[in-house]
C-alpha cells in the first residue's frame, strides 16, 4: 500500500518522468490489455510451471541427500566436500553452462531452478539434522528404537523448523532463477515479458511482469509461513508463558 | 536369593580416565536402592551402563539374568532433565515407549500411567505448557509406561524446588507401589536417599566403586520428620566425609 501511493505520488508530482516510470493506471491498462490478448495469462503459467517444477525437484533432491548426509557419516564423508564445492560456485553462473548442454528448451530452465532451490533447503536441513538435541536421540535410544525408527520419530520432527526455513528460502530462490532462466531463449514468461519489454521500452509492460513477480513470490511465501506456522505451533519461542 | 539387576566387578574408563573401578551391587527385585557418592564418581556412568546406553566396560551387568549388551526393554531411565519431545503432547510424549501402538491396551496403559503421576487432566498439553516437576512427573510416565522390571533415576528431581522435589518424591513412591518396579536412583540429596530407599549405596572417590552399604530400617510410608532417619542421614554424612578424609591422608 505504502509503495503504491509513493509510486503514484512520484510520478504525479513530477519526479519520474512517464517514460521512466509510468502511474499506476497507465500500468493496470497496460495489464489489461496483456490479458485480453492472452499473452499475461500465457506468461504467468509459463513462469509458474517452471518454478514448481524446479522447485519440486530441487527440494526433494535437496531433502533426500540432507538426510542421507546428515544421518550417516560416511555419506557426509562421500558428498559433503563436492557439493560444498559446488555451492560456492554463484548458482546463476551454471546458466551458459545448462544451455550448451541443454538447448533452450524447458529442461535447462527448470534445472536453473533446482539448482537455486536446492542449496538452501539442503544446507538447513543437513544444520537442523546435526542440530537435533543428542538428549531427546538418547531417550528413543533406551526404548530400544531401531535407526530408522529414530530417524523418522525423533530426527524427522526436530529438523522440521530448518527444513520450512530451507523451503521458504529455496523458494524465493526458484522466483529469483526462473527470471535469470527466462532472459534466456524464452518465448513466453514473465522473465521473457521483462527482456521483451526491455527491448520495445515498454516501462509498462516490464512493471506489469515486476507486481506479478512480487504478488507470486509473496504468495509462496506466505503459503509456506502458514504450512509454517500449523506444524510448528509446539515451539516454546517468543511469547509463550509457562503457568506455575 | 531372586536377583533383578547385578553387576560384578564393574570397570569403565574413558580414555585414560578410569571412571568406575571394580564396582559391585546386587539388588533384589522391587528393592529401592539409592546411590551417593562425589560427584566424578561414576553415578551417571552406572546407570548409563545398566541402561546399555554405552556398552564399552568390563565387567558384567546382569538384568533378570541376561546380561546387559544394548538397550532392553526391562531397563528404564528417567534422566536429569524430562527430555520430553517438544512437539508430541503430553499424552503421545508418555505413549513414545509403546511403539506407535494405538490399541486398546496401549490406551489403558497410557492412561495408568497418567494417573500414577497424578496428570490425567494434563494428557492433551504441550510439553511447554508444563512447570518444570509436571514435565519430569510425565518423564516418569513414559518410562513407566513400558513397565520395565528396573527402573534407573539419574537425579531426577535435582533441577527443582525443595518443595517440588518432596512431592515428586511421594509421586515416585505411588508409582512405585503400583508398578512395583525396581528402583535405582542416584541422587546428591541425603534427605532424598534416606527417605525413598530401602538401601543407601556409597560409592568412593573416582574411579568409582562401593565403600559402604547402609540399610534404611523404617517401614514405608515414612515421615520425614522421622529421628531415624535424621540418624541415618548423619551417619551417611559422616560416612561421605571419612571417605574422602582418608584419601586426603593417603594421598
Amino acid at each position: 500500500m505504502v509503495i503504491v501511493a509513493a509510486w503514484w505520488g512520484s510520478t504525479a508530482f513530477g519526479v519520474f518522468a512517464a517514460y521512466q516510470l509510468p502511474p499506476p493506471p497507465v500500468v493496470l491498462d497496460a495489464a489489461i490489455g496483456l490479458w485480453r490478448r492472452g499473452l499475461l495469462q500465457q506468461d504467468i503459467i509459463a513462469t509458474v510451471v517452471r518454478v514448481a517444477a524446479g522447485f519440486t525437484i530441487g527440494s526433494l533432491l535437496a531433502m533426500t541427500l540432507a538426510t542421507v548426509v546428515g544421518l550417516s557419516r560416511r555419506t557426509e564423508e562421500a558428498f559433503e566436500p563436492t557439493l560444498q564445492a559446488l555451492r560456492t560456485v554463484p548458482t546463476l553462473a551454471w546458466a551458459p553452462l545448462l544451455l550448451l548442454w541443454m538447448g533452450i528448451d524447458e529442461a535447462p530452465k527448470v534445472t536453473l531452478v533446482a539448482i537455486g532451490a536446492f542449496f538452501p533447503v539442503y544446507v538447513n536441513l543437513v544444520a537442523g539434522i546435526k542440530n537435533v538435541d543428542r538428549k531427546l536421540v538418547e531417550v528413543a535410544r533406551v526404548f530400544d528404537l531401531r535407526a530408522s525408527e529414530i530417524a523418522r520419530r525423533v530426527v524427522v520432527p526436530a529438523s522440521l523448523p530448518n527444513l520450512l526455513t530451507g523451503l521458504r528460502l529455496g523458494a524465493t530462490q526458484a522466483w529469483l532463477f526462473v527470471v535469470v532462466a527466462e532472459f534466456f531463449g524464452a518465448s513466453q514468461g514473465l522473465g521473457f515479458r521483462l527482456t521483451d519489454s526491455l527491448q520495445s521500452t515498454r516501462v509498462d509492460l516490464m512493471l506489469v511482469a515486476l507486481v506479478c513477480l512480487a504478488v507470486l513470490g509473496k504468495l509462496t511465501d506466505s503459503v509456506i509461513r502458514v504450512i509454517e506456522g500449523r506444524s510448528l505451533k509446539w515451539r516454546d519461542t517468543l511469547g509463550e508463558g509457562r503457568p506455575g | 536369593m531372586s536377583r533383578q539387576l547385578l553387576v560384578t566387578d564393574l570397570r569403565k574408563r574413558y580414555g585414560d580416565l578410569p571412571v568406575i573401578g571394580g564396582l559391585d551391587l546386587d539388588v533384589a527385585p522391587s528393592e529401592i536402592v539409592a546411590v551417593v557418592g562425589p560427584s566424578g564418581c561414576g553415578k551417571s556412568t552406572l546407570l548409563r551402563l545398566i541402561a546399555g546406553l554405552d556398552t564399552h566396560y568390563k565387567g558384567e551387568i546382569f538384568v533378570a539374568d541376561e546380561k546387559v549388551c544394548g538397550p532392553h526393554p526391562a531397563v528404564g531411565l528417567v534422566f536429569q532433565e524430562p527430555r520430553l519431545f517438544p512437539w508430541l503432547d503430553v499424552e503421545r510424549n508418555v505413549a513414545f515407549g509403546l511403539r506407535e501402538r494405538d490399541d486398546m491396551l496401549a490406551r489403558g496403559l497410557v492412561g495408568a500411567a497418567l494417573e500414577a503421576v497424578e496428570l490425567t487432566q494434563f494428557a492433551h498439553a504441550m510439553p511447554k505448557e508444563l512447570s518444570g516437576g509436571m514435565a519430569q512427573r510425565v518423564a516418569l510416565a513414559r518410562a513407566l509406561v513400558t513397565e520395565p522390571q528396573v527402573l534407573l533415576l539419574d537425579e531426577p528431581f535435582n533441577a527443582l524446588d525443595a518443595f517440588t522435589r518432596m512431592r515428586l518424591q511421594d509421586h515416585l513412591l505411588t508409582a512405585w507401589t503400583r508398578y512395583r518396579p525396581t528402583l535405582l536412583l542416584v541422587t546428591h540429596d541425603l534427605d532424598e536417599a534416606v527417605y525413598l530407599a530401602d538401601r543407601v549405596v556409597l560409592l568412593g572417590e573416582r574411579p568409582g566403586r562401593v565403600v559402604d552399604v547402609i540399610p534404611v530400617a523404617p517401614n514405608r510410608p515414612r515421615d520425614r520428620r522421622d529421628p531415624t532417619l535424621a540418624a541415618l542421614r548423619v551417619a551417611l554424612l559422616e560416612a561421605l566425609h571419612l571417605e574422602r578424609d582418608s584419601r586426603l591422608v593417603t594421598a
